[in-house]
């Protein structure tokens, strides 16, 4: 049997794979269907009925999203089967399943925030009666509590189950659900407990109908009103891709944009409910601490103090970058800096062992990246996750290796923490000492990673930011390198290389890529604020540093470029307000090595400046100007010094001369097991921090722990 | 029906299984196959509701959840999808009223009015505890509406009267009989039988006399005698038939058929007095008849003899030596063409002019009786004796045709 039928809709014959729904060849044939409950990512649940078509010799219309096209009959002659989209027939059909629809659905369009960019109403309009046959008084359903996130508004459902299915299938927590049935059939969690899945929120986009909408974003904004930017997340190192839509200065709510490559069309609760914390505890003007008081100041005055101090014994002097610095802003710094002489400079903040070795001597890209890269997930037949908790660390990434696990049965093993990953996987221990067995040739999953062909290790930063970070990097490319995860970039595998490590901070990829790292003689994180500590650290500059503990910086002067009132501006004796990821152009490498661009949406705060150019203006006053002017300038520079800032949105391959490894340290690895760095999912920058939203999820997150672990 | 929650409050927060439940929650998942278990989900929300007082309470759907190790969203679909299941308190007897067509139109608006007054509201539990109501779709009872199910078991033929006595004696504590409320029989007339009342009915006093014995040995050994069949005990009136004459009357008589009921019902039975219930005695004569099994045997030992007058016109050897394909004929098999053969028949004009005895005499020699007329044999015959097929013999020779 060929592995293709062909069908011949509305007169165009189609040859599609035996496998597709009836629905998606006749989409193949240019025919549009109407659907609520079918969706590509879903499981096919046909009760909506939208979809019917009219196959010719079938006693009735049929469900196209649930017919699949090898299942059909060709007509009595053997030509393939005659479907018809536009018909007397199937237009009668829709125009009915429509009326039946509408039927119990309230009328109150004019107050819905789904208004605009409804399923339901387009498709009304579209195939729907001009008015109701319907006398009856409509049934009522009462509104659920799901979580802080998603209001419910239930009378408006139509029981599509898309919501059931993403929760149970995608996200992996059974935790929605239709009860009772017939006329009193309703959508709700069990007994209207939030949602613990870390990607509730995309069942506001799932949603057809107004049934579940954006809490936060309830009454604030019209579809037609807001001006969408497409642009690309922050909030964890995948780098989603996402539309910002903002109205004057505020951006409104944060939507996914569909990005096979990366996020499919999902993103976390936290890069799409984060935007109240982009408006709230913003620095907008400079700072300049003064008897032991912030007082606001003027941008000359504050760049004044700040060239001063960097004026100073350079050896004396540290620049640090945080979680959401872009790269623009890096290579500014790191430029600035080493004209000044300094060398300590270090953008890996949780003081994780990438990007040098012990000798100072730079790692190979590869040593960095989630080489496999995210869509790899897809390809990969055996996965070993160490240290890392990726439901945490990058939730749209961990439904990836759900669906991995889900679909194709692929094994998943962990060394780690033992947490509730939303799928079954091997739990082989807790920390290097598990590492060390592991790596025996003729252990269990030794064999199992061995024997697959695309075999898959995640290296999290929980098993990299420890003091054996170095020695747990070697070992672990070790077994990669082992177990078989390189493949030669001819053959069979094409250049597989399933050594990934995945990053939780934005930043950080762009900062290793760029050089943020000790220069000849410099410090790493380490020893600076070691040296802060003792006093040996005159002038600490950060580009937004928030997770050290203000105490780490000692006596030194701290200069803190950044975006919000949070840890870092807080222990800050010169503030520099700059731009948030919304309100700049600027470049991210996420944790495949993907170089990806922001596109601004709002403008800038009060008196804030875009990063890049507060460090050139700094420059001017230090004296040692910057030999860029624009900012398109400084990206000409920036991919002149590394060629790979000369291409966006793709994903680097294994070449032949891709380093191989082992990477890292050979040394002796500790006993304590390893932790993700990640406490709290919601709380893990200053932006969510800010956030009220992220807040009241945190505070749910802790509560209900024992709920979550079952 | 309206929107069913679970009673949070009266659920209290813990259940388990009664320990004697164990072993029938061992039953159920043993018939799935391992990570199957939760095909097990209705029987296990089944005995939990049984366990906690004829209602499912939400720590004891946790309870099945848990055993399953299914969502708790999971189960409670289920639960709240089948009315069966009940999510808030019942009393200790609960009704299940009726209110489908026919029991309406027999008066089961008055037996909800009657659950009102006795009772309360739909879905109330009495003040004591002990009665509760709610109505449901038809029970498949119909010919004994109006009905209603408390507990258990079915109470028919209910007027306002009789259901009000029924409830007041529940809630007294007192047994009640389940079943028809008035002078029936399950579904049997009302007063007594009406028809077939004649005893020589059943006590063979009506069977003719045998002029053969049926059965009696053929020449050859022929197909082997169906075991579980009655056989007839015409004229050897036994122990059992006399039983049946004898208990026309309404005799309470425990049968196997109940037996076997009264050990399958649930707990929440009354003990006492079930094992005995009103049965019906035309069940009584199929299991006495069986009883005879050992007379087949003696029966088998006459057939009708070689001699007798009315056997058929027999030829010593086919005509011209070509015996007709006596298969053709719809009903006669290479078997039956044997023993036919034996007879001395070899030919459809043979049997083609067959009168009553003749065919009387050869049944004697099947193993079916009556075959003969009711597949027609006589009439196949002519039409093939004339060279003519029927459409049993055209579609036997076209496969034969096809296969050479």
């Amino acid at each position: 049997m060929s592995d293709t039928a062909k069908v011949v809709v509305d007169g165009v014959e189609v040859e599609v794979p035996r496998n597709y729904s009836l629905l998606q060849a006749c989409e193949q044939a240019g025919a549009e269907i109407p659907r609520f409950c079918y969706h590509e990512r879903l499981s096919i649940a046909g009760n909506c009925r939208m979809c019917l078509v009219d196959w010719e010799g079938a006693p009735k219309p049929i469900a196209s999203c649930a017919q699949a096209v090898g299942d059909m009959r060709p007509n009595r002659d053997g030509s393939p089967p005659n479907i018809f989209t536009k018909s007397e027939r199937a237009i009668k059909a829709r125009n009915g399943v429509m009326e039946f629809l509408l039927i119990n659905h309230p009328l109150d369009c004019p107050i819905c925030d789904q208004g605009g960019e409804c399923d339901l109403q387009d498709q009304a309009m579209g195939y729907g009666r001009s008015g109701s046959r319907y006398k009856e008084p409509k049934r009522a359903v009462d509104d659920k509590y799901i979580g802080p996130l998603i209001k419910t508004i239930m009378t408006r459902c139509i029981q599509c189950t898309r919501c059931v299915r993403f929760v149970a299938e995608i996200a992996g927590t059974e935790e929605m659900g239709l009860v009772s049935r017939g006329e009193n059939a309703e959508i709700t969690t069990y007994l209207e407990s939030a949602l613990t899945s870390e990607i509730s929120g995309n069942v506001i986009d799932l949603c057809p109908v107004g049934a579940l909408t954006s809490k936060p974003y309830a009454f604030n904004a019209r579809p037609w009103e807001l001006r969408k930017t497409e642009t690309v997340d922050v909030m964890d190192a995948m780098g989603a891709s996402i539309r910002v839509d903002a109205r004057g200065g505020a951006v409104m709510r944060i939507l996914p944009r569909i990005n096979d490559e990366i996020n499919e069309e999902w993103i976390s609760d936290k890069s799409r409910f984060i935007w109240d914390g982009l408006g709230r505890q913003r620095l907008d003007q400079p700072y300049i601490r003064e008897n032991g008081k912030l007082r606001p100041a003027s941008w000359n005055e504050a760049l004044e103090v700040v060239a001063e101090k960097l004026k100073g014994d350079s050896s004396r002097i540290a620049a640090l970058a945080g979680d959401l610095a872009c790269a623009e802003s890096m290579k500014a710094t790191l430029d600035l800096m080493r004209s000044l002489g300094v060398q300590s400079t270090d953008c890996r903040q949780d003081g994780a062992a990438l990007g040098v070795d012990a000798d100072g001597n730079r790692m190979p890209r590869e040593s960095y990246l989630f080489n496999a890269t995210l869509m790899g997930v897809d390809e990969a037949d055996a996965i070993l996750i160490i240290g890392s908790n990726p439901r945490k660390e990058a939730p749209v990434l961990n439904a990836r290796i759900r669906g991995a696990w889900l679909n194709r049965d692929v094994p998943v093993s962990l060394i780690g923490e033992a947490v509730d990953l939303s799928y079954p996987y091997e739990h082989l221990g807790d920390g290097p000492r598990t590492l060390s067995d592991v790596m025996k040739a003729g252990s269990k999953t030794f064999e199992l990673l061995k024997s697959a062909k695309r075999p898959m290790i995640i290296v999290g930063q929980g098993a990299l930011a420890r003091p054996d970070g170095a020695a747990v990097l070697h070992e672990i490319s070790k077994l990669a390198a082992d177990v078989g995860c390189f493949t030669a970039p001819e053959g069979e595998n094409e250049g597989w290389n399933g050594f990934s490590v995945l990053h939780t901070a934005a930043a950080r990829v762009g900062g290793l890529d760029l050089g943020f790292l000790p220069g000849e003689g410099g410090k790493d994180i380490i020893s600076i604020l070691q040296a802060a500590r003792s006093g040996e650290m005159d002038t600490i500059f950060c580009l937004g540093v928030d997770e050290i503990a203000a105490a780490n910086f000692g006596s030194a002067f701290v200069v803190y470029v950044g975006t919000h009132g949070d840890a870092g501006a807080h222990r800050a004796d010169v503030i520099l307000p700059g731009a948030a990821y919304t309100e700049k152009s600027a470049t991210y490498v996420n944790t495949e090595g993907r170089v990806q661009r922001t596109v601004r949406a709002v403008g800038l705060k009060g008196e804030a400046r875009e990063d890049w150019a507060i460090i050139r203006a700094l420059s001017d006053k230090v004296g040692k100007v910057l030999p860029y002017d624009t900012i398109d300038a400084l990206r000409t520079q920036m991919s002149d010094d590394n060629k790979i800032f000369m291409g966006l949105d793709y994903a680097p391959l294994p070449s032949a001369t891709s380093a191989q490894p082992p990477y890292g340290v050979s040394g002796e690895m500790r006993s304590e097991v390893f932790r993700s760095t990640i406490d709290s999912f919601y709380l893990t920058n200053p932006i969510a921090r800010a956030s009220k939203v992220m807040a009241e999820c945190a505070e749910l997150a802790v509560a209900k722990p024992a709920v979550a672990a079952e | 029906m309206s929107v069913r929650r679970f009673d949070l409050e009266a659920g209290g927060t813990s259940f388990s299984f009664k320990s004697e439940t164990e072993s029938k929650i061992g039953f159920w998942l043993s018939k799935y196959p391992e990570g199957k278990k939760r095909s097990a989900v209705i029987p296990l929300l089944w005995l939990a509701q049984k366990d906690n007082a004829g209602w499912l309470s939400e720590p004891a759907m946790r309870a099945v959840a848990e055993r399953l190790e299914m969502a708790y969203i999971r189960v409670y679909e289920v639960a709240t999808f089948y009315t069966m299941f009940r999510l808030q308190p019942v009393g200790e007897w609960h009704v299940q009223l009726c209110g489908t067509t026919p029991c309406m139109l027999r008066g089961s608006e008055t037996l909800k009015k009657v659950c009102e007054r006795k009772i309360g509201k739909i879905g109330a539990v009495s003040a004591n505890g002990k009665l509760s109501w709610e109505e449901v779709e038809c029970l498949g009872a119909c010919v004994n509406a109006p009905m209603v199910q408390i507990n258990d078991y079915y109470y028919e033929d209910l007027s306002e009267e009789s259901f009000t006595k029924v409830l007041n004696d529940l809630e007294a504590g007192k047994q009640v009989e389940p079943g028809p409320q008035v002078d029936r029989i399950t579904s049997a007339p009302i007063g007594g039988l009406t028809s077939l009342l004649d005893e020589t009915l059943y006590d063979g006093s009506r069977a003719k006399s045998l002029s053969s014995i049926p059965n009696a040995p053929v020449p050859e050994p022929s197909e082997p005698v169906e075991k579980a069949r009655p056989k007839d005990n015409a004229g050897q009136p036994n122990e059992a038939s006399k039983e049946i004459s004898g208990a026309a009357s309404k005799a309470k008589v425990e049968t196997a058929g109940e037996k076997s009921v009264n050990s399958t019902v649930g707990e929440g039975a009354p003990k006492a007095g079930f094992g005995k219930t009103k049965s019906f005695d035309r069940s009584r004569k199929s299991t006495a008849s069986l009883g005879g099994a050992g007379a087949s045997k003696s029966a088998s030992a006459a057939k009708p003899t070689l001699n007798d007058e009315r056997r058929p016109e027999a030829l010593a050897e086919p005509r011209e030596n070509e015996k007709d394909d006596l298969k053709r004929v719809s009903g006669i098999g290479p078997k039956i063409e044997g023993v036919l053969n034996k007879l001395g028949i070899f030919h459809f004009d043979q049997i083609a002019r067959w009168n009553r005895d003749n065919v009387a005499w050869v049944d004697g020699y099947l193993s079916f009786r009556g075959r003969i007329d009711r597949e027609q044999w006589i009439s196949q015959a002519k039409v093939l004796a004339s060279g003519g097929d029927t459409q049993f013999s055209s579609r036997t020779t076209g496969v034969k045709k096809d296969e050479g």
